[in-house]
């Protein structure tokens, strides 16, 4: 035994590696952001959901088993461990779902939740706007009060997932003239409503993972609305604490990336390399530091604490660490860093095409779920106390 | 298990900060410099009496037997303080070594040795560190190859592959940190030798590595405290420099750097509280992420303090130089990746990681 979370394995987790073992595709599945992607991926979901693994820290009566956060950690670290497919329903699980357990009605749980629990409904966020990034507040697309609802109008873009998702979930300025954070409803609609236009746009590595969404008068039910209308901001930005924090980046993604890399280290290194040795070895370091954080915040909201700013700390030390792992990892892979080859492909032995991907993927940490610039101000207003 | 503090031991760190604190630890640091050790002696009685001491001292020998967790919880406040002294060795690499020759249980319970006790002599030495009327330090080449502030030192060792043997402190040398003098040594009488030994000073290094690297921590979170303290107050341009983003930013990446080699820190001493599986994995990165995070936040403290933190007269030179000097005590950053890498690269069922070879003396017998 050391000092390592990772070894108290419990039966749970026992079975989820067993689980994995036996399901998860021997051959990766086309990328999700392709419109064949994105229905295999689908129906990975509903593999895991069948087996009550696809949301396993949600309550029993959604589709879950009230797992402990530390067990949704230890499902975490296997699900990685084992290379399982990217979850294209994370952004409805890991930010739509803690929001509505924090804010939502019991209607909007039942109604929500066991779909979504299954990917028959798959979400899209919706946050930033052409001129509404970073400064979030900004946002201008509207929602109007009619006749048992609300329409909204406006653009919203760099939706994850959107492309090929059901729904979408985002905030409206629902008061005309309303400045800023005030005067804003946060809402959930129908991607395939009348009035939405959705146009996949080209990302980095040449696929569509996001989109640009045009809304016209697009009808939602006040059913739809989370929270009071108007107290959206406070309710966003619950969300956007999940994002930064544990939900979105579990570590056991990490670590499972710098073990790969510890292997390609010991395949295609040259031990006489020290510089790059060293490396993968911070890396790797940088996994478990981030791991061992993790579990420590985990054992301390069991406790009954609370996480706020200091989400902001993990959000930056994840992004940069996984930027500074595949790097290193493209670095090891020499000339065949720029195979551009789907995994498993011949000319492709050193699946240097799943690190270029997983490198051009990392890219979009440090900018996305608020900037890295934005959130070391965050640090430094409101955990160091520097003056604004 | 747990990888942050206990509640008791909040409670014991804010005793010691608050000991420490009216002890004056800079001034302390400054005298002890200047070669007066009234005021240093003084803080180490007092860190005697809160049990500082007797930590790593296995009770039967009249100390703690504690975990080594409260070892890092000791050693990040006397960090923070700047408290001079061998802090490493005398709180914790020789209650180890000694320890582990005395054939006496480990701090966490690891089943005691083989060895003889060489003529009772560690056990007394050992109640002689509990109690506070003992302080030592040793010398362990190459990864210590001075004994530390040996003139203040009633016991010291030098600790070679397979044997330890008191020394006689020589040549002294001054170190970038002035509170520390720097002694050759020479091997005289043998306390002890054989495997027995070498595994004695294994954990020693160990002990003494992570201990170094809680002060690393603790100095750290001293340096981004006195910047933050600086920035709020400092006006340019008619503004605190505190509210000017480049300042904040730099900041921030301190501060971020101190949050994420913490919990390194507690699963090393817990992985060695449990007997020593992936101590030089868990070890080592704790002293590369620990001094990683120290020497930013050094660098950007005297940044942020600008030309006074460039002086003498400023405090901020006593943690500046305490950072350099444990940066290379102890086992260097390359050292301790390569220890990472070759732990990480050895089979879960293969032979033990190696552990640090302390080198130059042939086998005692």
């Amino acid at each position: 035994m050391s000092g390592d979370p990772g070894e108290q394995a419990g039966q749970f987790r026992a079975e989820v590696r067993d689980w994995l073992r036996a399901h998860v595709p021997a051959a990766p599945l086309p990328s999700v952001d392709t419109a064949e992607g994105f229905a295999a991926h689908r129906a990975w979901e509903r593999e895991l959901a069948a087996a009550r693994l696809s949301v396993v820290s949600w309550p029993v009566r959604y589709g879950g088993r009230d797992a402990s956060l530390l067990d949704w950690l230890a499902f975490e670290e296997e699900y990685y461990a084992a290379a399982a497919p990217v979850r294209v329903g994370q952004n409805g699980l890991f930010l739509l779902a803690p929001t509505l357990f924090a804010h939502g009605t019991p209607e909007q749980l039942d109604r929500v939740l066991p779909p979504m629990a299954r990917a028959d409904e798959v979400w899209a966020q919706a946050w930033s706007e052409p001129d509404a990034g970073s400064d979030l507040a900004a946002l201008r697309a509207s929602a109007t009060a009619t006749d048992g609802g609300w329409l909204l109008s406006g653009t919203k873009t760099w939706s994850s997932r959107a492309a090929f998702a059901d729904k979408a979930f985002g905030l409206f300025r629902s008061e005309p003239g309303a400045q800023r954070h005030h005067g804003l409803t946060y809402l959930m609609f129908d991607l395939r409503a009348d009035g939405v236009t959705v146009r996949p746009i080209r990302q980095l590595g040449g696929r569509t993972g996001f989109a640009e969404i045009f809304l016209d008068d697009v009808f939602v039910p006040s059913a739809d609305v989370i929270g009071e209308p108007g107290d959206g901001w406070r309710i966003a930005m619950s969300t956007a604490s999940h994002e930064r924090g544990m939900s979105l980046r579990s570590p056991g993604r990490f670590s499972a990336a710098a073990a790969r890399l510890v292997e390609l280290w010991q395949r295609a290194g040259d031990p006489a390399d020290t510089a790059l040795r060293d490396r993968v070895v911070d890396a790797w370091i940088g996994a478990q530091a981030y791991r061992l954080h993790t579990h420590a915040t985990a054992a301390r909201l069991a406790a009954g604490g609370t996480l706020g700013a200091e989400s902001s700390l993990g959000k930056v030390y994840w992004s940069e660490l996984d930027v500074a792992l595949h790097e290193t990892a493209l670095d090891l892979l020499g000339p065949l860093a720029e195979l551009d080859g789907q995994p498993g492909d011949d000319r492709d032995p050193g699946l240097a095409g799943r690190w270029l991907e997983g490198y051009l993927f990392s890219l979009a940490g440090p900018i996305y779920a608020g900037t890295n610039e934005i959130q070391r101000s965050v640090i430094a207003e409101r955990l160091l106390g520097l003056p604004r | 298990m747990t990888l942050a503090r206990s509640a008791e031991q909040a409670q014991f760190a804010g005793s010691l900060h608050d000991m420490l604190g009216a002890a004056d630890g800079p001034a302390a640091a400054r005298a002890w410099a200047a070669g007066d050790r009234v005021p240093g002696l003084a803080a180490w009685r007092a860190l005697a009496t809160l049990g500082v001491t007797a930590l790593a001292v296995p009770e039967h020998a009249g100390g703690l037997g504690a975990s080594f967790t409260d070892v890092v919880v000791a050693c990040e406040e006397i960090g923070q303080h700047a408290l001079p002294g061998p802090v490493a060795e005398s709180v914790a690499a020789v209650p180890v070594l000694l320890a582990a020759l005395s054939g006496a249980a480990q701090p966490g319970g690891v089943a005691p040795g083989e060895a003889p006790p060489g003529e009772g002599m560690p056990a007394r030495w050992l109640s002689g560190l509990a109690s506070g009327e003992l302080i030592a330090t040793m010398a362990a080449p190459p990864w210590l190859p001075f004994a530390a502030d040996a003139d203040a030192a009633g016991l010291v060792l030098l600790a070679g592959g397979n044997t330890v043997r008191l020394a006689t402190p020589g040549a002294r040398h001054r170190s970038v940190d002035r509170t520390r003098s720097l002694f050759e040594t020479t091997g005289g009488q043998a306390v002890a030798g054989g495997p027995v030994a070498a595994d004695a000073v294994a954990r020693a290094l160990d002990a003494g590595a992570l201990a170094s690297s809680a002060q690393l921590l603790g100095a750290g979170r001293a340096l981004l405290e006195a910047s933050v303290r600086h920035a709020r107050q400092r006006a340019q341009f008619g503004r605190p420099i505190g509210s000017f983003q480049a300042v904040k930013h730099h900041l921030a990446d301190v501060a971020i750097g101190l949050e994420f080699a913490g919990p390194l820190l507690y699963a090393a001493a817990v992985t060695l509280d449990d007997g020593g599986r992936h101590a030089a994995r868990d070890v080592s990165a704790a002293k590369v992420a620990s001094t990683d995070a120290a020497r930013r936040a050094a660098r950007v403290a005297l940044q942020v303090h600008g030309a006074i933190g460039y002086t003498e007269e400023h405090d901020l030179h006593l943690w500046l130089a305490k950072v350099r000097a444990l940066a290379g005590a102890w086992g260097g950053q390359a050292e301790h990746r390569a220890r990472v890498m070759a732990a990480i690269t050895t089979p879960e069922r293969g032979p033990e990681p190696t552990r640090p070879e302390a080198a130059g003396e042939p086998a005692w017998n």
